[in-house]
């Protein structure tokens, strides 16, 4: 069998993490290319029905990022960010789907390196736990 | 679905080579046949480079030929390119928030660049994904926002000095904040200058004359800038003065904070023997004239500087402080033999090279040695010291005995150039030096509008250097105090009045206290006062408001797009 490519949807923050990606690439840091950047303006902007969406449609992963605790843009998006990340992470064991398919990660427009180290940790955890379970719920139908 | 109901979009995608940084991974024709494949798409085409003015002159071309009402570039960041291609589309006649961009470079080929199959199959995705939300872009106007006159300049040695005056002398207010209780930095600490062999203290004492006789100048020495929030224009910084907070508003800030000197603990021989000198400690005695006569002086080259891993930078300018303090002391001393053990010499520009070749003239050595074969330092029982070299011309090993070695070593970057990134919200690069928003196109910028780097703060660099630098910064930082004003983005919130329930979460947990209820319990926006972070958009319950440019449709129609097929 063909090696499972997973695709993961990022929601960047335009301030820190968008950059921080930036930099990664600035750098010549090499990382997988399973990510699909959806850049916005701080994390704090990003609803649950967003990620939602994106599992409902079939992405094997989602990755939400925004600036360190203390360092936000928007003075405190990110904690607004985390507290909805673990709400939906809550409701994904609801609904049978591994929480850790969804991730919260603070990257600084200083921090390529940890970009791309996220980006390679989450695709290997990803690799592992297979294809968005709601892809094979399709096929069924 | 809120589909803009007056017009059918109309699409343009302009994939870039970007040379051969995406061209050289992704297969861009692939790319561009791809886009002419995507529902709405009514034109694509590929470009060696988007943004040079021929790429520039072809967007608006088709834009005009080809009735475009959205347009897409897929190439790098929007961080250092959206500006220049929104500008392209104002200028044929489209709103510049009709605009979306790709990054294809940056975060593909950059990234991917083993994996060229993988990195055009990501970009066509990219693209798709900008197609969908440029679909559903709308056209916004920008509010103005006022920008006050003054700007902060942080760290008082030549680069600061020189950008205050400059802006001072432009009619703005500045203030300068100095963490030392004297201006100067580290001119201040040297004897004489090259190329010229200008005394220091005499170059130093004008400026600072200059700067402490400025009207517009407000001088902060033994001052750190604890807190910076805010925006272009506008920025509060907290300031510590002698342990109390001071308050300042700035429309600007330059951050000029220089560089330290390198300390080689442990190398050669530095610190064990005090005859091994670093050129900064040579440098004091010159200045205060205690250095006896030697009979001979080693220098050595790219200590701890140009290494294969840590310090991986060529720190430029001791090549010709090397060369500038050996024909100082051959100045003093005409008989004292001296010795230049280097790995590259970097005498770069005319008057380094008038400097070398001087050098040469008087009769000091030069030997090359390589990085596999360092010199070695050692010392016998009356601190003699003896120096074991790689000729790398003689193809041979030497001995020199020498009375003094002096190292010379780089600029590093200062101990809390970490902190003040952080205050600042702006990047450093991986040898710790503050980080410009592009190396070529905006060298001074930082990609936070209105907070500039000048001087040695960005790299090591020679006093002419930082010189340009700092008045590259100084009339960069003039542009938006100049104008009094800049355009704010439009990306703030709007609510829907006939939607809102009153239920006031958004009022909490607005930031900015940018919204307040109004007579009848509706909420409603300052736009001023809103940043459009958009976390009052995630939270309403009932969808009742909108983030211009980034609204719940066009984030999810982007999203989606990345799944599709």
């Amino acid at each position: 069998m063909a090696e499972f490519n997973p695709k993961i949807v990022a929601f960047l923050c335009n301030w820190c993490s968008y950059a921080g990606a930036d930099l990664a690439g600035v750098s010549r840091i090499q990382y997988p290319p399973s990510i699909r950047v959806v850049r916005v303006m701080c994390s704090g902007r990003i609803n649950p029905a967003f990620i939602l969406d994106a599992f409902k449609n079939g992405a094997d992963g989602v990755l939400v990022a925004g600036c360190h605790p203390g360092d936000c843009h928007y003075i405190a998006g990110n904690y607004k960010a985390q507290r909805r990340v673990l709400l939906v992470q809550k409701l994904m064991e609801a609904f049978g789907l591994e929480p850790e398919r969804l991730r919260l990660e603070w990257v600084s427009a200083s921090e390529g390196d940890r970009f791309a180290s996220v980006v390679k940790d989450m695709t290997a955890e990803i690799r592992k736990l297979g294809p968005n379970p709601i892809k094979m719920l399709e096929v069924e139908d | 679905m809120a589909t803009p109901k007056k017009e059918i979009p109309r699409v343009g995608v302009f994939v870039c080579h970007c040379g051969i940084n995406i061209g050289g991974v992704v297969k861009v024709s692939e790319v561009v046949e791809f886009a002419k494949t995507i529902p709405d798409v009514a034109y694509a085409e590929a470009n060696l480079y988007t943004c040079s003015s021929e790429g520039i002159s072809k967007i608006k071309e088709a834009i005009k030929k080809y009735n475009l009402n959205r347009v897409v570039v897929a190439s790098c960041t929007p961080r250092t390119h959206e500006p220049l291609f929104r500008n392209a589309c104002e200028e044929a006649g489209l709103n510049k928030y009709l605009f979306e961009m790709a990054n294809i470079r940056d975060q593909c080929s950059w990234a991917h660049m083993h994996e060229p199959e993988k990195a055009t199959t990501k970009a066509k995705d990219l693209v798709k994904m900008a197609v969908a939300k440029a679909r559903l872009l709308e056209p916004q106007d920008e509010p103005e926002i006022d920008v006050t006159p003054s700007a902060l300049v942080i760290g008082g040695g030549i680069s600061g000095m020189t950008a205050a005056l400059s802006m001072a002398n432009q009619g703005f207010n500045v203030n300068i904040v100095e963490r030392e209780p004297e201006l100067g930095g580290m001119l201040a600490k040297l004897h004489m200058l090259c190329p010229n062999f200008e005394d220091a203290s005499k170059a130093l004492s004008s400026i600072v004359d200059a700067v402490k006789s400025n009207q517009k100048i407000n001088v902060l020495t033994s001052s750190e800038v604890e807190d910076v929030k805010g925006f272009i224009g506008n920025f509060d910084v907290t300031v510590k003065k002698d342990d109390k907070p001071l308050k300042l508003n700035q429309g600007t800030i330059v951050v000029a904070t220089g560089a330290e000197n390198f300390e080689p603990i442990n190398m050669y021989g530095y610190k064990s023997n005090e005859n091994v000198l670093t050129q900064m400690q040579l440098e004091k005695l010159l200045k205060t004239g205690d250095l006896r006569k030697p009979d001979k002086v080693v220098m050595i080259q790219c200590v701890g500087a140009r290494e294969e891993k840590g310090r991986q930078y060529c720190s430029r300018i001791c090549c010709g402080v090397a060369i500038k303090n050996a024909l100082i002391i051959k100045d003093l001393y005409p008989e004292t033999e001296l010795f230049i053990i280097f790995r590259d010499l970097q005498t770069y520009g005319q008057e380094y090279e008038a400097c070398y070749t001087e050098a040469r003239e008087k009769g000091v050595h030069f030997i090359k040695y390589t990085s596999s074969n360092p010199p070695e330092v050692s010392s016998n029982s009356e601190g003699k010291l003896t120096i074991k070299t790689y000729d790398a011309f003689l193809k041979e090993m030497v001995e020199l005995e020498s009375d003094l070695v002096v190292l010379s070593t780089p600029l590093i970057p200062q101990k809390d150039a970490e902190k003040l990134s952080k205050i600042l919200k702006v990047p450093l690069g991986s040898d710790g030096f503050f980080f410009e928003a592009h190396v070529k196109l905006r060298p001074i910028d930082f990609a936070t509008d209105g907070i500039f780097v000048c001087g040695s703060a960005h790299s090591p660099k020679d006093i002419s250097e930082s010189i340009s630098q700092a008045l590259g910064v100084a009339s960069r930082a003039a542009i938006p105090m100049a104008n009094k004003h800049v355009r704010a983005d439009a990306i703030t919130s709007i609510i829907n009045e006939d939607l809102c329930s009153g239920c006031g979460t958004c009022v909490r947990i607005c930031p900015y206290g940018a919204i307040q209820k109004n007579e009848i319990g509706i909420a409603q926006v300052t736009s001023v006062v809103c940043k459009g972070c958009g976390t009052c958009a995630a939270s309403c319950p009932e969808k009742a408001i909108t983030m211009r440019h980034f609204t719940d449709d066009q984030i999810t129609a982007q999203a989606l797009a990345a799944l599709e097929g």
